[in-house]
């Protein structure tokens, strides 16, 4: 029983990350048509960032890490918001061109992160508090999995009230049904579209951050791994859905977790193919298609 | 005075040139039918008006060149569009529908209410559950929400019951008192209720200009330029 536990609340944990990652992803997929090969790097910036500032400020271990992570997320944002007005901006309508323009400065920011920091992991700011356990049911838990998990579930909270109760949430709800119509009302969508960047970047950013927490060092590679998963977690749950995004992204780190353990350690990538390959087969439209609430 | 001016207006879409150099005006006030055969360019005539489609040609309004603007800007400047496939967004509520609409100044809720009173009942209903004639009334109430001085609308009555073709064809004739209507319509019965004057396409082109009483007057010209008999009296 303990066991069972662990393992779902680690799963949790992983879940959540891949939501930061695939709520971003969905969005921009389903409001603007873009698929961004660079949202990756925005994790490994992200984390980077946070990992450099926690290395310029003083205070315990908590305080740097607080402060870090914010200034790590507000990276994130801005350089997903920058990425938005120089580079996508230009080839809207030019799906090739934009698939080639963010795999190439996906291997660009990578590549910087490298040259600048090395290929070596670096040890990441977590608190001591962080790293103890608490008992649940018998299992000894890491309480950053509890970090994890209340962070996707404040980000998911947010991003449902931003979506429900805001202008630009009902521009972007719109939008990612019918893009042209929300034009055709004198609404300039592009704005919208800038703004969803914005909060991809700051949601992967978070992750990156809450990955550096799990794993505890930040490495190159980081954001490379976690953006496939999230790919996967976005053909699940259907682009331009916040809550299917949400359920695909536990689904998927729930079986993960559950087949390595249970089937055989390496197996829990192949459960998840396995996964998405019966949803495509029964539901190729995903979980909750086009629909951003 | 001609409120809304186009000129030479083309439009290529793939390897066909729908329209072919498209010219007509549209006075101020009342209600314009742009009329014309199944696939002659009416709905992309409005389309490009819009800057939905690459198009060439000029487009003002009031002497204001509207061609090089996108088509948020083109909307701002007061032309308010009625979509042919009515294009609510299916997901959101009536009433999120209508707000998402609003462009400052005061809404005018009141008129919409009492054109559409039904609208006011279900709005919290998802406008994807609602039927086609009351997805119609969400599309026309968006675009009389605001102040604009020219109505593009594109086949109100598409597919409608009898009952509801009359309802929007009362909405029109009423849109109509407040401001310049460009109608693309099928329906000659409507077209005679609620048009002054008229436009008609083929092949890409204007093919005749006039008043509404003057080509519905007369069955051949109907029959020659739409392909349909007269009498929509």
């Amino acid at each position: 029983m303990s066991t069972f536990v662990l393992l779902t609340i680690t799963g949790l944990g992983l879940g959540a990350m891949y939501f930061l990652v695939a709520s971003g992803l969905s969005l921009i997929y389903g409001l603007m048509g873009v698929l961004n090969f660079a949202h990756g790097a925005l994790i490994t910036v992200g984390a980077y960032a946070t990992w450099w500032m926690s290395t310029q400020v003083g205070g315990g271990q908590g305080t740097k890490l607080l402060v870090a992570a914010v200034f790590g997320i507000a990276v994130g944002a801005v350089l997903a918001a920058l990425i938005e007005l120089v580079l996508i901006r230009p080839l809207y309508q030019r799906p090739v061109e934009q698939v080639l323009v963010t795999v190439g400065l996906a291997l660009v920011l990578n590549a910087l992160v490298e040259a600048i920091w090395g290929f070596d992991a670096r040890p990441f700011p977590v608190p001591s508090w962080m790293i103890d356990t608490t008992t649940v049911l018998g299992a000894s838990i890491p309480n950053d999995r509890f970090v994890e998990i209340a962070a996707a579930v404040l980000v998911l909270l947010g991003l449902n009230a931003f979506l429900r109760y805001t202008r630009y949430g009902l521009i972007i709800r719109a939008g990612v049904e019918n893009r042209a119509m929300v034009t055709a009302l004198g609404i300039d969508v592009r704005k919208a579209f800038t703004l969803v960047f914005a909060i991809g970047g700051a949601a992967a950013a978070l992750a990156g951050v809450l990955s550096g927490v799990y794993y505890g060092v930040v490495d190159p590679g980081r954001g490379t791994s976690l953006l496939i998963f999230a790919f996967i977690v976005v053909v699940i749950g259907g682009f331009g859905s916040i809550g299917g995004t949400a359920v695909a992204a536990v689904a998927v780190g729930l079986i993960q977790q559950y087949a390595n353990y249970y089937a055989s350690s390496g197996l829990g990538d192949l459960a998840v193919v396995l996964l998405l390959a019966i949803v495509l087969l029964l539901k190729p439209e995903g979980l909750a298609p086009k629909v951003a609430h | 005075m001609a409120l809304l001016r186009v000129q030479d207006l083309n439009v290529h879409l793939g390897e066909s040139h729908i329209l072919q150099g498209v010219s007509f005006e549209v006075p101020e006030g009342g209600v314009t039918a742009l009329l014309g055969r199944n696939g002659v360019g009416k709905t992309t005539t409005l389309r490009a008006m819009m800057g939905l489609v690459p198009r060439r040609g000029t487009v003002s309004l009031a002497g204001e060149e509207l061609t090089r603007l996108p088509t948020h800007a083109i909307v701002r400047r007061g032309v308010g569009y009625v979509p042919e496939d009515r294009d609510v967004f299916a997901g959101l509520s009536v009433d999120e529908n209508l707000r998402l609409a609003e462009r400052g100044g005061t809404p005018r809720y009141e008129l919409v209410y009492e054109l559409f009173p039904e609208l006011k009942i279900r709005g919290a209903q998802k406008a994807g559950t609602l039927s086609g004639g009351q997805q119609q009334m969400v599309a026309i109430a968006r675009a009389l929400l605001n102040d604009n001085p020219v109505l593009l609308v594109d086949e109100p009555t598409k597919g409608l019951a009898p009952l509801l073709v009359t309802e929007v064809a009362a909405a029109l004739e009423r849109a109509a008192e407040l401001t310049t209507v460009l109608l693309v319509e099928q329906n000659l019965a409507v077209v005679a209720r609620v048009a002054q004057q008229v436009v008609v396409l083929d092949m890409g082109r204007v093919v005749h200009t006039g008043t509404a009483a003057e080509l519905l007057g007369d069955p051949a010209k109907v029959r020659s330029l739409l392909g349909v008999h007269g009498g929509s009296h």
